[in-house]
């Protein structure tokens, strides 16, 4: 692990500490703030919906402790380390090991199967140096993917052979083959119909009681109230 | 291991257009290899063919006759015995022989032509020239005759020829092996009489030419400066060339040549580069989404540039392995065609252009990836994920 990441489980503070934040993003038509001085704690083990009209900043947020991105100003604090000054591998490494990403989209790689699609991370974070043989890849994603309640069967399939839900449990398994702290979900249930949604929001509130930190961006109040917290952004700022 | 196999499952996936830029890769390969096969078999048929005499040192007088073709009856410009004792004394334990040069009308048979001569001390023809029938020159009378005058004009151990305008009847006693061109004497066309018979016959002014065998190659520099110091003290009497170093300009010139065709091959290889950029430039913008995705799960710049460069890693091994076993069949045809021989085509320093051809295919495709490569790796997350 890179110098300057902490182990996972570390420190007694918040998991996640927005500080004064702000994220401006320079367009030829003028400044856009996106997030507006906004501070926040999440603690660990937490759920938050994170809700707030189209423009309001909920993607920025998500991005911004997602490590897609650093704050213009102010500081953020990702399990006592500072993402702003971070330089762009150990903002990735950090990424790779604390944060797990659910996507409207699935957003999926077409390429794979299934399985490899849960593997890549695995492979990506702990494979390359020997770290972990080909055996226990293997055992841990099989062990994920059946926690996602994905049927072993499917899992050589691509995505495209596979219903939107059991895109998006395989997109979850994925999310959580490195077992990061924290899940960060844009819209989880967005591209799925409501019965489906229901079997994702009760999935992911499943892994919030096994101990997930979740944040999830969604503007369907059904689905917020699977949530501990709510919090509403209005123009980048807590309403 | 999954970052060359999803590179690899890409060029699968459209696999028509990686296709397409494997044949210019191939292309490219088949022609700077058989250029350099080709240019290479020229080098290797031009110096079998000029006789490999790089132990020689050859003095003419200056102005005298020039150092190819031999002849050069004049007796305006001669070496004279003196002369040849300097250069004995300035070469120490070096062999020094005096080459008697000129030619008359000789008759064979016949046919009546004019003929190159050589006037050479019967005790120097094994040192210089090798026989090929019956025996050395050993008295004062007789002559050996050069490979190709003999066929020409059907001569063997044992004929006679009639040298001059006087009539003198010439018994030949041997025939000498094919010597090819040499920057000395060239005696396939000729005939080589002895010195004695040579001066009584032609007079005494002195030598066409002094040929110097330098025992150590190593030495062929000092012996050569000894000579022009013995000699053109206060004016350039004499020339002295070493046949080594008018070996390598030569070879020099068609090494050049081979450089230059196999260059032309390697325009075609630039070709290739810019279609498989092309390539690249497509597979990342369509992948640009795929890309975010990738990045957000955690893989590094470096790592999202290494899935592009194993795709054009794979393109070009594809293209250059492709290019090597064809590169065999063109080769074997630019050197039938213009060689008539494809003596040359199977020696390691032919091949080797074919793996030449090979790296610079492979080379060529890492290079040509590099740049969509670095443009993929250094996307915005965030845009890349927004992407369509």
């Amino acid at each position: 692990m890179e110098k300057g990441v902490n182990p996972k489980g570390k420190s007694g503070g918040p998991l996640i500490r927005l500080a004064d934040v702000t994220k401006v993003y320079p367009l030829p038509a003028g400044d856009v703030t996106a997030i507006d001085h906004l501070s926040l704690e999440v603690d660990r083990g937490d759920f938050v919906a994170v809700m707030g009209v189209s423009g309001s900043g909920k993607s920025t947020l998500l991005n911004l402790i997602g490590c897609l991105d650093v704050p213009t100003s102010g500081d953020l604090y990702l399990n006592g380390v500072n993402v702003r000054n971070l330089a762009d591998d150990p903002l990735t490494e950090l990424r790779r090991d604390t944060i797990g990403f659910v996507f409207q989209q699935f957003n999926l790689i077409p390429l794979l199967t299934a399985f490899e699609n849960v593997e890549f991370p695995l492979i990506l974070a702990r494979g390359r140096n020997g770290d972990l043989g080909r055996e226990e890849i293997g055992k841990q994603c099989r062990a994920v993917l059946s926690s996602v309640g994905l049927d072993q069967d499917l899992a050589t399939h691509k995505p495209s052979e596979l219903s939107g839900g059991q895109q998006q449990r395989v997109a979850i398994a994925r999310a959580l083959v490195n077992d990061p702290d924290i899940l960060l979900c844009d819209e989880p249930t967005g591209n799925l119909d409501t019965r489906t949604g229901t079997t994702i929001m009760e999935l992911l509130a499943a892994m919030n009681r096994a101990g997930k930190t979740i944040i999830m961006v969604t503007h369907d109040q059904r689905v917020a109230g699977y949530a501990r917290r709510r919090i509403e952004l209005v123009d980048g700022r807590l309403a | 291991m999954i970052l060359f196999d999803y590179a690899r499952r890409n060029i699968r996936l459209h696999w028509f257009r990686s296709f397409l830029a494997v044949i210019g890769i191939v292309i490219g390969v088949v022609a700077i290899s058989s250029m350099g096969v080709l240019g290479n078999s020229l080098v290797l048929s031009i110096s079998d063919t000029l006789t490999t005499v790089g132990d020689t040192i050859v003095v003419y007088p200056q102005s005298g006759a020039g150092p190819v073709g031999g002849g050069g009856g004049t007796t305006s410009f001669r070496i004279t015995p003196r002369q040849v004792d300097q250069i004995t004394r300035a070469v120490g334990t070096n062999l020094v022989i005096p080459v008697h040069t000129g030619a008359d009308r000789v008759t064979m048979g016949r046919e009546d032509r004019a003929v190159a001569l050589y006037g050479l001390d019967p005790a120097d023809i094994p040192e210089l020239l090798e026989l090929e029938d019956g025996i050395y020159l050993r008295s004062t009378t007789g002559a050996m005759a050069g490979k190709r005058l003999a066929e020409e004009f059907d001569l063997n151990v044992g004929s006679t020829v009639v040298i001059g305008g006087d009539g003198e009847r010439v018994r030949i006693v041997g025939i000498l092996k094919e010597r090819g061109m040499g920057f000395d004497i060239n005696p396939d066309y000729a005939l080589v009489v002895s010195d004695r018979w040579y001066e009584s016959t032609y007079g005494e002014e002195g030598y066409g030419m002094v040929i110097v065998k330098v025992k150590d190659l190593e030495e062929i520099n000092a012996v050569k400066t000894a000579i022009e110091d013995a000699l053109n003290r206060r004016t350039d009497v004499v020339t002295v060339l070493d046949t080594r170093a008018i070996l390598q300009t030569i070879m020099d010139a068609f090494n050049n040549i081979s450089t230059f065709t196999t260059a032309i091959g390697g325009i075609s290889l630039i070709v290739a580069g810019v279609s498989i950029l092309n390539v690249m430039m497509m597979s990342v913008t369509e992948r640009t989404r795929e890309i975010g995705i990738i990045r957000s799960i955690g893989a590094k710049r470096k790592e999202v540039m290494r899935i592009f460069l194993y795709e054009a890693l794979v393109l070009g091994l594809i293209g250059s392995a492709i290019g090597g076993i064809l590169s065999f069949g063109g080769a074997y045809l630019a050197v039938s065609v213009m060689l008539q021989s494809t003596t040359y085509l199977f020696v390691p320093s032919s091949l080797v252009y074919i793996l030449y051809g090979m790296l610079f295919g492979i080379g060529t495709s890492l290079l040509s990836g590099l740049y969509p490569a670095w443009r993929a790796a250094n996307l915005n997350p965030i845009e890349a994920l927004r992407h369509d």
